[in-house]
């Protein structure tokens, strides 16, 4: 016997995906246009391979396999990986990357909506452990063929200083640990365009837009980027007031790695973040504040993604402590019935 | 006095399918060929039966006396002979018996000496609270709460609001009233709000009905009352939601309005008190909806006990009709049998068609998207209420308030995943309630044993002190008897009967307390906590059954392990 309510509102998992992927196409067109089009055989090679394993899993785990990957989870996971990885990375990597987001972070933890860490950092943090040199070449802007893009990803000769720079990140670190830089000198470099790396911060831009069209679908809340992009804005704003020599400005933090990205669509991930308004906004915040600390005194020169995971194990302890007061029990705290 | 208006948490706007029904004035339905009229009108409104089978009876007779202190009469919807007394089933979900007063009309509609109109201000409070009682006034916004009960104790309520936001989707039967006999509907209000002592009378309807609102402010002008629209978002018609709208005061679960100063009245209730009150007439009929998916709908006053078959054929329901919903799409129910008679409490039915009411897609898993506690009007978090549900973890639900919910069904409504979330909850709530009521029992006999224990030890030295005393004193008389008799032939049969006495004593005392030892935990909790565990009960047998076959999805869940989150 089916029970009410005997309506419901069109919407479905699979709607949701869908609209997250038609969100991150903005950035992806500005990743092909100022970057360079080796992008899209990352994104073909991390869906397939995603589809495939949720596919797999789904039968090892005999559950229905079509309802499953229709809900377009695994896709949305396969193109977070490729975008928050450098476009030229080998495509074993890239299949790494995405085997272990889909069977160990995602199905060994019981599959859509039960893993507690974010598939794509999960993806990210051990790559980067893993192949720390493959994980920072970043091309610059615009500067690689196609032909030469394509050849790096099939796994082609990779003549390190010829064919990529740091990113602006990168050699934002290097420049100031050596220690006879300041902020002013390492950004005179040709690689830095006005605001961060050059050419990608129009990749940045198209995230942006992507997570306006979110934010209007109602897909995501305000809370996750307005609190994340505050916090870093904030943090970097303030050491950067005080010290303008050392520290990078907040502008140059926003539009810099993948903190557009992680603002609208990796924070932002349901499954594995806060789920209460103020939870999300103490999720987000400690993400980006966790981020500006790796980016300034880490061992890596992008701090996202641990910022994330470490955020995601608080991720209970949030939600239990900042649960909304429920209906009719605001006198409990206030002392009156209005 | 222009109050401002507040606002609750969440809320949806499902399509409203008001238009189908609401064009139509309403209509008399006409008189079935046998009444069926149940004596117990809802889960709480009991009545014992006072007439026989073959009994000519009268149109508002009475047939049945109001039963504890949750009862209301109930009267003879119009003259005929009882043909039957019997258990029907009722239209409920759990589709149990009820026993029901079965008249066959004479088609003379012969009234019963019209009682002369009640006056309130020459009687009692008590008298005026005993009328409505007698006129088997309940609530007819489907809650069908005994309004003698409601009213209470008539100190202490400011403000009497009344509930015309009918804010589930098809549903038009209180949109007509209010068009078309809003005055009968102010005055029956006015006279509750001075059984109640209330100085303000609030009516709030949902904004989409304009013509309501406008007949409802016409009839109000030059009165105390104030009229407002509210915006439509349902459950703005719940109660407290629509006391929260019009008056910004939030009553907890457990709590009732007259704890916070505000009492809220269905209109239709309004109506019948006005019945009531100005013509003496008890509560034989109500209006009722026909919607959906049939040629004619619209809205019917009906007389109670009408076999919802009998009354379908009005609508003429279209041929790909599958099942029939009793009353709202959000909350109401599918009717497992339509042999069952329009109560009180039957606001509207809908002939359903797959075309109209899709069947709901296959479960997915949770994404936590957060959507449900977005549109929870109570602010609720139904996906975490919902993983607690799935692992029987009934106390973590709890916690996080699940007996606040009210089984609105806006959870369910928005949930991208299509999750049931609230006949998780509906399952979750009756196990609770299921598992407190044979913990109190099993106390309860534990604490009675333990006593019976102690008495009877009590008992046991006292009658040995008796009998040693008793014995001592007969040695003491024979010996003065004389030695002819042997001490020892008396003293055997001495000790033997009180022995046999305490054996029957204590038979008869454990027999006694057997039949004491019954679940009785409901005896202290409020009329309206009493009642909805009557609700949930019923739904129970239902819910079990489901439970007992789940989806595939959750048979699936089920046979993996567990997996909660850490
Ligand atoms: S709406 Fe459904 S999928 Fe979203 S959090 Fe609630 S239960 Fe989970
Ligand atoms: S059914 Fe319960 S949990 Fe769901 S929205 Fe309504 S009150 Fe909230």
């Amino acid at each position: 016997m089916i029970h009410s309510p005997y309506v419901r509102k069109p919407v479905s998992v699979q709607r949701t995906m869908g609209l997250v992927l038609l969100a991150l196409v903005p950035g992806i067109v500005a990743h092909v246009v100022f970057v360079g089009a080796g992008v899209l055989v990352n994104l073909a090679i991390s869906t397939l391979t995603a589809v495939a394993a949720e596919a797999l899993m789904l039968r090892l785990r005999k559950r229905p396999v079509g309802i499953a990957v229709a809900d377009l989870s695994a896709v949305v996971t396969a193109w977070l990986v490729t975008l928050c990885f450098p476009p030229i990375v080998p495509w074993w990597l890239t299949v790494c990357a995405v085997l272990v987001a889909i069977v160990a972070v995602k199905h060994l933890y019981g599959g859509l909506g039960q893993n507690p860490f974010n598939p794509a950092m999960i993806a990210y943090c051990s790559m980067i452990v893993a192949f720390p040199a493959l994980m920072s070449q970043w091309p610059p802007a615009g500067q690689l063929s196609f032909d030469t893009q394509l050849s790096l990803i099939l796994g082609g000769p990779r003549d390190i200083d010829g064919i990529t720079g740091a990113t602006a990140l990168d050699a934002l670190r290097t420049g100031l640990r050596s220690g006879v830089q300041t902020v002013d000198k390492v950004l005179e470099g040709s690689a830095f365009g006005a605001l961060g790396g050059r050419g990608w911060e129009w990749v940045s831009i198209g995230y942006v837009a992507g997570g306006l069209f979110l934010l209007a679908m109602r897909i995501i809340t305000w809370h996750m980027p307005v609190a994340f992009i505050g916090v870093l804005a904030a943090i970097a704003g303030l050491f950067w007031l005080v010290d303008p020599g050392h520290f990078a400005s907040p502008l140059f933090h926003l539009a810099s790695g993948g903190a557009m990205l992680a603002a609208f669509f990796i924070v932002t991930d349901p499954v594995s973040g806060a789920t209460t308004p103020r939870g999300k906004l103490l999720f987000a915040g400690g993400i980006a504040l966790i981020a500006w600390l790796i980016r300034n005194f880490g061992a890596y020169p992008e701090g996202i993604a641990f910022g994330v995971l470490l955020m995601n194990m608080c991720v209970p302890l949030l939600d239990m402590k900042t649960q909304p007061r429920v209906f009719g029990h605001r006198h409990d705290l206030e002392g009156g019935g209005k | 006095m222009i109050g401002r208006l507040f606002k609750f948490h969440g809320g949806i706007k499902p399509d409203a399918h008001k238009n189908e029904s609401a064009g139509v004035a309403i209509r008399k339905a006409p008189l079935p060929p046998r009444l069926v009229v149940p004596l117990r009108q809802s889960a709480r409104a009991g009545a014992s039966c006072i007439v026989a089978v073959g009994q000519k009876v009268l149109k508002g007779e009475r047939i049945g006396e109001p039963e504890g202190f949750l009862g209301t009469a109930v009267h003879a919807p119009t003259s005929g002979t009882v043909t039957a007394i019997d258990s029907c089933p009722m239209a409920h979900p759990s589709g149990l018996d009820t026993p029901c007063v079965v008249i066959e009309p004479d088609g003379e509609e012969r009234w019963i000496e019209h009682a002369t109109p009640f006056d309130h201000h020459t009687a009692t409070r008590e008298q005026a609270l005993a009328w409505l009682r007698d006129c088997g006034i309940v609530g007819l916004g489907g809650a069908t709460f005994p309004s003698h009960v409601k009213l209470g104790r008539g100190s202490g309520i400011e403000t009497l609001i009344l509930n015309g936001a009918e804010c589930e989707p098809w549903i038009t039967c209180d949109d007509r009233l209010m068009r078309e006999r809003a005055a009968d509907i102010l005055a029956g209000a006015n006279i509750l709000r001075e059984l109640i002592g209330a100085r303000e009378l609030i009516v709030g309807v949902e904004d989409n009905k304009p013509e309501a609102v406008a007949a409802m402010q016409a009839a109000a002008a030059g009165t105390a009352a104030r009229v407002v629209a509210v915006p439509a978002l349902y459950p703005a018609g719940g109660e407290k939601q629509l006391i929260r709208v019009l008056t910004g005061v939030e009553i907890p679960y457990g709590k009732l309005g007259g704890d916070y100063g505000v009492q809220c009245f269905n209109v239709g209730t309004a109506h019948a008190v006005y019945r009531a009150f100005i013509h003496g007439e008890p509560l034989i009929s109500r209006i009722v909806t026909l919607t959906g998916n049939c040629e004619t709908p619209g809205n019917w006053e009906v007389a109670i006990g009408t076999p919802v078959e009998d009354l379908l054929a009005l609508a003429r329901p279209r041929t790909d009709t599958d099942r029939y919903l009793m009353g709202g799409p959000m909350m109401g129910f599918a009717m497992p049998r339509l042999d069952v008679p329009v109560v009180k409490g039957t606001n509207c039915i809908i002939s359903a068609s797959p075309r109209l009411f899709p069947p709901a897609p296959p479960e997915q898993p949770c994404i936590r998207c957060t959507e449900c506690a977005k549109a929870c009007p109570v602010e609720l978090q139904p996906f975490e209420l919902y993983w607690f549900s799935r692992s029987k973890n009934f106390g973590k639900a709890q916690e996080y308030h699940l007996f606040d919910c009210i089984e609105c069904g806006c959870c369910s409504y928005v949930c991208p995943a299509h999750i049931p979330l609230v006949d998780y909850f509906r399952f979750s709530k009756s196990e609770i309630w299921a598992r407190e009521r044979e913990k109190t029992a099993a106390d309860q006999a534990r604490e009675r044993f333990e006593f019976r224990n102690f008495r009877q030890e009590r008992e046991k030295a006292e009658k040995a002190a008796k009998l040693a005393a008793k014995a001592a004193e007969t040695r003491a008389k024979l010996a003065e008897a004389g030695p002819a008799e042997a001490p020892a032939a008396t003293d055997a049969p001495a000790a033997e009967d009180p022995k046999k006495a305490l054996i029957a004593a204590a038979l008869a005392r454990a027999k006694a307390q057997k039949a004491e030892i019954q679940p009785q935990n409901t005896d202290n909790l409020s009329p309206q906590t009493q009642a909805e565990i009557a609700d949930i009960e019923a739904r129970r047998k239902v819910l079990e059954a489901v439970a007992a076959t789940p989806a595939p999805q959750a048979a699936e869940a089920a046979a993996a392990p567990d997996e909660p989150r850490p």
